[in-house]
């Protein structure tokens, strides 16, 4: 159980500590976007293509227009004058096709938007959208499955392109030629992670207004990057960016889907500006898992090489990366992470990997939790058990060899990336130990006789995070902290993250609570308004804590410092005789003062030292040299119901290192998060598309996210290897869990059937299909 | 055509004239402005809307509001009295039973009635209850923990 923000003491870093946020998320006094309510404000709704390829031969919205309470009706025509939708793709041989808020003459995919209704409230705009006459002509030939699409013959998606490649990206190293010409035993396996609903349970939401008088645009956004947002809303509505100011309220969820600029944001501030009303949209779940970004879409042909003694050697991938019918955000460029991160943990240096985006007339795709890392970690983690198999070698004995000892840090990966810090080998023997392996493995015997289909997996993940060096991400990698210490001596955190559940306000409140000596409750971190806090990037990549909270201890080390000068000026001492503990400034001969009246003191400068500024304040900036590389173990057991195909997991034991914690019950919460929306596509998730292009699965119904019945009790622990990046030595967690569940939860279920001589499943593994392929077996 | 309902929310007497089509989540977010219930899907999968419908949960973006004409609804506005939190509230704040907050006021309201039912229920009988709410974030584990927390906590007389 976690312990009350009381009295101070022990240092609140390292604690278990309940959230500062949650008084008003567990009151019903939390303000979401959809909470938010202007005078005079209106709604819209969206109207969306129900066809996955088709010419739009006009539009009449004029029986929407004459319902009572509808104001306008704006279709791709009257968005115009709106910048496309950005991409943030860069590699030469990329096609960016015009991305409009609205389609103009052409739609590329279900749900891809059409028109827009503006009404006096959400039934009346809906009913609006409902009016609207638009006369399309369908497409007989759509491109609706990646694979297909790369034929020669398919349809093409954007007749301006001689075929569907949207770009093609190539990455080697080491000689992979000689490496499968020296090999004794090869492996070779086709594995598909489908397209995921990232689907956090507060959808999409904005609320636009915009002042005449000021000439400001004010967007409330459901998002994680309020800063990028505000500059690409300036830059897409052709307004000075100081005129824009982006706020995101509580934010219900996001999971990468939220760092985006998406076509409805524009929308609604274009038709503040001329409706001259503020204006509301609220998507709906139907929306969200059609046109939200969809994780993953990605296919992958590898081919592994090793010696008899299990020595790796080296690796061939071909990748198809789902597109969908234009790009979002960063489209792009996640499957090029997934292919930095697919040599794993592993030191083989010989690798070569063809990727070829495709467009789809489908949804675009784009980053969702993990983010191209459950990729490739579902990967390597699969074919190296497959390669386990062949070898007839236990797969924890395969991975130990092929690991970099701990004394080979900082190493080098086959893909050019330089792994920070890491002892893989322990937290793989913690998690065999924490297991009880050897008597599994004796348990497991005993049962296979007994006819039971029981296996074990295990899954060594390595991930990139603490994003990023700027030169390494596409819009600036550094975070920002300005820290004001009020005239009171309470403490006001700015930070240029954009938490929407992580719970930064309590790490960083437990933070500044030890360094100044203060109760966690003198503190208060504000963010997520670009009005309040002027610099910032966001929160995604597992970077709040690395890179957001190492901005955070650099500007409270100078406010430190500079609460230095202060005490020191009062004293009549030099700073360098002055130190600072628990919120006390101590001099020479027993002089003390709190931090407290050093804050006052600072503030109404009666004697302010010479060369010093007014006020107990500091921004900094933080700019990572590198990124962070948590790993970890993950282990599961897992039983097969012959009948009926239904899997159970039985145990999950998950070791994990992240670097150094400031919350241990915030870093549980994360990884239990994350380890469900792995278990989601191993088990339950999938985006289904017909042959045709039409959507199946469009509601929780038929797209079906774990529930508190499918998720195992989840045993875990942590190593600790700090990282050598940043003073605070954290890694990242975000995402961790995701990345670490889903081979071990497959390779589990795989191991079970091996019996049967079944080598692979894809995901997910419903029982159907697994039902399927025991029964193909037994037939065989 | 408008109707007049007269509701009892949260132990307060509301009067109001409503569209027969208005949904009840939409009638307590717009009309009485009590916005701790959320929207989450609007067809009565993810329980981001429930509340306490004559003392049974309902998910409330499936129920007309003239259809909680006469009758006592309790949303997690309600549930702190004089400023002190509920047991249920006091659970999910210890045991991290919450992350982004979306889902756990339906959530809260799920467990208050599903502890009304089986004050003391093993860790299966609350995954069980909890089914009909759905929550992104958190895996489920520390909500497990939370309801635990607040079983113990009521029957301990807190």
């Amino acid at each position: 159980m976690s312990s009350p923000t009381t009295t101070k003491t022990e240092p609140f870093v390292g604690r278990r500590i309940r959230r500062q946020e949650d008084p008003r998320l567990i009151t019903g006094t939390a303000t979401y976007v959809d909470d938010i309510k202007k005078p005079g404000m209106l709604y819209f709704a969206v109207l969306r293509s129900p066809y996955p390829a088709a010419k739009i031969k006009s539009i009449d919205a004029s029986k929407a227009l004459e319902l009572p309470g509808v104001r306008a009706v704006y279709t791709g025509k009257d968005a115009a004058s709106v910048g496309p939708v950005p991409c943030a793709g860069s590699m030469p041989t990329l096609r960016v096709p015009h991305h409009t808020i609205l389609a103009t003459d052409r739609v590329y995919y279900v749900g891809h938007p059409v028109a827009a209704a503006v009404a006096s409230d959400r039934y009346i705009a809906q009913d609006a959208v409902a009016r609207i006459e638009v006369d399309y002509e369908p497409l007989d030939e759509v491109a609706a499955d990646p694979e297909a699409a790369l034929g020669k013959d398919s349809p093409r998606v954007h007749p301006e392109y001689p075929d569907n490649v949207a770009f093609t990206y190539h990455q080697e190293g080491g000689d992979v030629e000689k490496a499968f010409a020296e090999a004794d035993v090869t492996v070779s396996q086709r594995f598909v992670v489908p397209r995921l609903a990232p689907s956090p349970m507060e959808t999409r939401g904005v609320v636009a207004e915009y002042d005449e008088g000021a000439k400001e645009l004010t967007i409330y956004s459901s998002t994680q990057i309020p800063h990028l947002l505000k500059t690409q809303l300036a830059l897409q509505l052709n307004m000075p960016e100081h005129h824009v100011r982006v706020i995101a309220p509580e934010v219900g969820g996001g999971f990468g889907s939220k760092c985006n600029v998406w076509a409805e944001e524009a929308l609604a501030g274009l038709i503040a500006m001329q409706v001259k009303k503020p204006v509301k949209w609220i998507e709906t779940r139907r929306e969200s898992i059609m046109v939200v970004a969809h994780g993953r879409g990605h296919i992958t042909h590898v081919e592994l090489a090793a010696k008899n003694d299990g020595t790796l050697l080296g690796m061939k991938l071909n990748i198809i990366q789902d597109i969908g019918g234009h790009h979002q955000l960063l489209t792009p460029i996640i499957p090029t992470l997934a292919v930095l991160m697919l040599p794993g943990l592993y030191k083989f240096r010989s690798f070569t990997a063809d990727l070829t985006g495709v467009f789809t007339n489908r949804a675009p795709t784009d980053l969702y939790r993990g983010a191209g890392r459950p990729e490739a970690t579902y990967v390597i983690e699969r074919i190296v058990d497959i390669m386990a198999d062949k070898l007839g070698m236990d797969p924890a004995e395969l991975r130990r060899k092929n690991f970099p000892a701990p004394g080979d840090f900082p190493f080098q990966s086959a893909t050019g990336l330089t792994y920070d810090s890491g002892d893989y080998a322990k937290v793989m023997d913690l998690a065999l130990e924490r297991v009880g392996y050897q008597n599994f493995l004796d348990e497991q015997r005993q049962a296979r006789q007994d006819g039971r289909l029981l296996g074990i997996g295990l899954s060594t993940y390595g991930e990139i995070c603490a994003f990023g060096p700027s030169p390494a991400t596409p819009a600036g990698g550094w975070e920002s902290a300005t820290i004001h210490v009020e005239a009171t001596g309470k403490v006001s955190i700015m930070t240029g993250i954009s938490p929407h559940g992580q719970g930064e306000e309590t790490a960083f409140s437990q933070m500044a609570a030890d360094r100044f000596g203060i109760a966690m409750d003198d503190v208060v971190v504000i963010h997520g308004d670009t009005a309040k806090v002027h610099y910032g990037i966001g929160t995604f990549g597992s970077r709040g804590i690395a890179i957001g909270g190492t901005a955070v201890h650099l500007a409270m080390e100078d406010v430190v410092n500079k609460g230095i000068r202060f005490a020191a000026h009062l004293m009549e001492a030099e700073p360098e005789e002055v130190t600072f503990e628990n919120g006390v400034f101590s001099g020479p001969g027993g002089k003390t003062t709190t931090f407290q009246e050093v804050a006052l003191e600072a503030h109404l400068c009666r004697k302010l030292p010479p060369g010093t500024e007014p006020g107990l304040s500091a921004t900094r900036f933080y700019e990572p040299a590198n990124f962070a590389f948590p790993f970890g173990a993950h282990i599961v057991i897992a039983e097969v119901d012959r009948e009926t195909g239904e899997i159970k997991l039985l145990r999950y034991v998950a070791i994990d290192d992240i670097g150094n914690v400031i919350n241990p019950l915030l870093v549980d919460g994360q990884l239990h998060g994350g380890i469900a929306q792995g278990l989601g596509p191993a088990l339950l998730e999938e985006v289904v598309y017909s042959e045709d292009g039409q959507m199946l699965t469009g509601t929780f119904m038929d797209y079906a996210i774990p529930k508190a019945k499918h998720m195992p009790w989840i045993e875990s622990d942590r190593t600790v290897t700090p990282a050598p990046g940043n003073p605070l030595g954290a890694k990242g967690v975000g995402e961790a869990g995701t990345i670490g569940s889903l081979p071990a939860i497959v390779n589990a279920v795989v191991d079970a059937l091996s019996p049967l001589g079944i080598q692979h499943i894809d995901i997910p593994m419903t029982p159907q299909r697994v039902w399927k392929a025991i029964q193909e077996r037994s037939q065989a | 055509m408008q109707k007049t309902i007269q509701v009892n929310v949260n132990g307060r007497e509301y009067e109001r004239t409503v569209e027969p089509r208005l949904l009840l989540v939409h009638f307590l977010r717009e009309d009485l402005g009590l916005t701790g219930t959320h929207i989450g899907c609007e067809s009565s999968v993810c329980g981001a809307c429930t509340v306490l419908l004559e003392g049974r949960a309902v998910k409330s973006c499936t129920v007309l509001a003239v259809q909680a004409n006469g009758k006592k609804i309790e949303t997690i506005e309600g549930l702190a009295r004089n400023g002190d939190l509920h047991a249920v509230q006091e659970g999910f704040w210890n045991e991290h039973g919450l992350q982004c907050g979306f889902c756990t006021p339906g959530m809260i309201l799920s467990v208050c009635q599903l502890l009304a039912d089986n004050p003391s229920p093993t860790k299966d009988e609350i995954r069980h209850g909890i089914e009909g709410n759905l929550c992104r974030c958190t895996g489920y584990q520390h909500i497990v923990n939370a309801v635990e927390a607040a079983a113990k906590a009521k029957a301990g007389g807190a």
